[in-house]
């Protein structure tokens, strides 16, 4: 590319820099509890064990890691191969208990999550908060307006305990342990995760967050988030995701399932910054019910490879579903991500706004499934892919498939690739502004409307981030 | 000569193809010099070349107060006082037209005491002013920079950039093509108003007299094959419009 400035010539490393601003990371020695390397059937075992679940939770894990086992992996997507499955550790227990109180968390994971901000975010725009390091749920609250209003916020772990039979009633009834192959993995050895219930009628008004950290090298976060929305509730549930700076890589694989009842909506939040080694697999998907809504807002920055594909499954008469799906791949990234719809229900709606930026060398893809079924008459689905490229070596791809059996249906689908022109640089550059800020007022307003969907404290953070990733990425 | 926007010996060529000859030209603060020429002359080019465009292969000299411009990237040129309207001005989808001039305005005021407007609210008000006296629509304010605008909110939003900016020398690349007359009667408007209240010194670009008749300009130079053929002053103009550019080189 043409260069702007004539005098002035950088010479290159000097400004190079790491970027990633979570990469610290504490010792592992005193933890509760270390399954050591690889996984086998008495691991899983003993981690049902430790958390004294009831037998069905036993069967349903064992059951999932003999899938897992035969599964292979999938042929599409990413390059899965360099995972080494025994290689990782399943199930790390920093602490004995989760605590109630942040005086009570201990110092080093405490430092960790100050510095993610939690606190903070915890006093000012949250109505309650769970923090995951590494396997387990180490600290949680609810503010008690909701408490006494009948929400129910709690690690999967504690729902598991406290709800049995609410948690028996949903768990792998959206996403069955032989979905795929991390699906499986997941039900068989997870850990951790948020377990939701929003009463009737209730409308939490102010976000739930969690917060998921890892911080030992060369292990797998599989936590497990079931979140119920009650008829004519709504939550907005919001997660965020990073890990240190290791050379060895990690393995992140969540399963979410959502219940959204008759009227109720709910709006689920990724902020997922994981550091570049980190393999980011997961299953998320939601079943709505009569005039229910569902909103996905899943921002993928961090991560070696990311397969995600946030689905949900319009089950009842009138249900809509909505992903607004952001993704950037920097260099040795890959972002696969995008959402599937399944219609099976008349006057039905879904809308997917995908946007992707590349540069250095990154890699996205937008991977999509639009499903109506012959009872989904009168049923409308729209299709949004933009992907923005910053330079030659990046790359972008799209991958639709859309089923139809229905012909009483409104199916939309446009995407578009650009890349950031001399002309958008030199227009905003005669303004006075530098290169730099102009490549990253271009990348900001790129996918602006799809970050105004978020609260606005998160809006914030998300252009700081892409600004931050954008440093020096000139040249 | 300080204080002037001085043009010596400008060459310059893209792609092995030679556009700009030799250019002299030397505009001194509140003057306003018109160049014409025919298509494909190297008007536009001259312009984008001033600005800094990196397409092109530079030689010779530009003085803004004696400061050589030719080894400055676009955005210090701008920062040295120099505006570029575009001929086509270019959208960025999703940067909002208040937010931007905002970004634009506090770094050109970095110190926020002697901001004239304190708040992005105060500056929104003045933008409102600014936006009436121009015709154009409040509603373009909240949307993307030239997102979606018409040819002529495009060009009436570079004189609104122009009088937020309020530089020393202004370039405007055929501001008047595809305008209406009523269009090019509110953006000359602009032009002398800004030029007056600041002392820019303008050059207009433009291959039409139509805008020139509400114009207040000094000198005329006529651009063929990447060369000032010709200098005169506002009867120049007639001259063109009788004769045409084919016989003017006589």
């Amino acid at each position: 590319m043409a260069r702007f400035a004539t005098k002035k010539t950088k010479s290159g490393n000097e400004f190079i820099k790491e970027t990633y601003e979570h990469g610290y990371s504490f010792d592992t020695a005193n933890y509760d509890f270390n399954s050591g390397k690889g996984l086998t059937e008495r691991i899983i075992r003993e981690i049902s064990s430790l958390k004294k679940e009831p037998a069905w939770m036993l069967k349903a894990r064992l059951q999932a890691y003999g899938e897992f086992l035969v599964r292979p992996n999938p042929l599409w997507g990413g390059d899965l191969s360099s995972i080494k499955f025994a290689d990782l550790a399943y199930y790390l227990k920093p602490i004995k208990n989760q605590k109630k109180f942040w005086a009570d968390v201990p110092k080093e994971v405490k430092e960790t999550f100050e510095r993610i901000g939690v606190p903070e975010a915890e006093r000012k725009i949250l109505a309650g908060v769970k923090a995951q390091y590494d396997s387990e749920v180490v600290y949680g609250s609810l503010k008690s307006t909701w408490e006494k209003q009948g929400v129910v916020f709690l690690s999967m772990d504690e729902g598991l305990a406290k709800y049995p039979d609410l948690v028996k009633e949903y768990f792998g009834t959206v996403i069955p342990y032989n979905d795929n192959k991390y699906a499986a993995l997941n039900t068989s050895v997870w850990s951790g995760g948020s377990f939701v219930y929003v009463p009737p009628g209730v409308n939490v008004k102010m976000p739930l967050q969690t917060y998921f950290r890892i911080n030992a090298e060369s292990f797998g976060q599989f936590e497990r988030t079931l979140i119920i929305v009650d008829e004519g509730a709504s939550v907005h549930y919001i997660e965020g995701c990073t890990a240190p700076q290791f050379n060895s890589t990690s393995l992140h694989s969540a399963v979410v399932e959502v219940i959204v009842k008759k009227g109720a909506t709910c709006q689920y939040t990724t902020v997922q910054n994981w550091y570049k080694n980190v393999y980011n697999l997961v299953t998320k998907r939601a079943h709505i019910g009569e005039e229910g809504s569902m909103i996905w807002t899943d921002f993928n920055m961090g991560s070696k490879l990311t397969m995600k594909y946030p689905g949900f499954i319009l089950a009842g008469k009138g249900a809509r579903g909505e992903t607004l799906s952001m993704a950037l791949a920097g260099e040795g990234q890959h972002q696969d991500t995008g959402s599937k719809a399944i219609h099976l229900a008349p006057h039905t709606s879904s809308t997917i706004i995908a946007k992707s930026i590349s540069k250095g060398g990154g890699r996205t893809s937008y991977r999509g499934k639009v499903f109506i079924s012959p009872n989904a008459h009168h049923s409308k689905n729209t299709v949004v892919c933009d992907a923005l490229l910053l330079d030659d070596k990046s790359r972008s791809d799209t991958y639709p498939i859309d089923q139809v059996y229905n012909n009483q249906v409104e199916i939309q689908h446009e995407a578009t690739v650009s890349k950031i022109g001399d002309d958008q640089l030199f227009y905003l550059m005669t303004r006075g502004i530098s290169e730099e800020n102009a490549r990253k007022m271009i990348v900001n307003g790129f996918i602006a409307d799809l970050v105004k969907k978020l609260p606005l404290e998160y809006a914030v953070e998300m252009n700081r981030l892409i600004d931050f990733e954008m440093e020096g990425s000139i040249g | 000569m300080a204080k002037t926007l001085q043009i010596s010996k400008l060459k310059a060529q893209v792609a092995g193809e030679t556009i700009l000859r030799g250019i002299d030209l030397t505009v001194h603060p509140n003057e306003m010099v018109v160049i014409m020429g025919p298509n494909g002359s190297g008007k536009s080019t001259l312009a984008k070349v001033l600005a800094g465009h990196p397409e092109y292969e530079v030689k010779g000299s530009v003085k803004l107060n004696n400061q050589e411009l030719l080894e400055l990237s676009p955005d210090e040129r701008a920062q040295a006082g120099l505006f570029l309207a575009f001929q086509y001005p270019v959208e960025i989808p999703g940067v909002k037209v208040l937010n931007f001039l905002w970004t634009v305005y506090t770094q050109q005021h970095p110190d926020r005491k002697k901001r004239q407007y304190a708040s992005i609210v105060d500056f929104r008000n003045y933008l409102f002013g600014l936006a009436s006296q121009l015709s154009i629509s409040e509603k373009l304010l909240d949307r993307g920079l030239n997102e979606g605008f018409s040819g002529g909110e495009k060009k009436r939003l570079e004189i609104l950039q122009m009088a937020v900016i309020k530089p020393r020398f202004a370039i405007l690349d055929e501001t008047d093509s595809g305008l209406d007359i009523d269009a090019i009667k509110v953006i000359a408007r602009g032009v002398e108003q800004i030029s007056q209240e600041t002392g820019m010194g303008t050059i207009i670009i433009t291959h039409y007299q139509r805008i020139l008749q509400y114009l207040h300009y000094d000198k005329v130079h006529v651009v063929i094959n990447g060369r000032i053929i010709k200098s005169g002053g506002p009867e120049l103009v007639e001259e063109l419009e009788q004769r045409g550019y084919g016989k003017i080189r006589d």
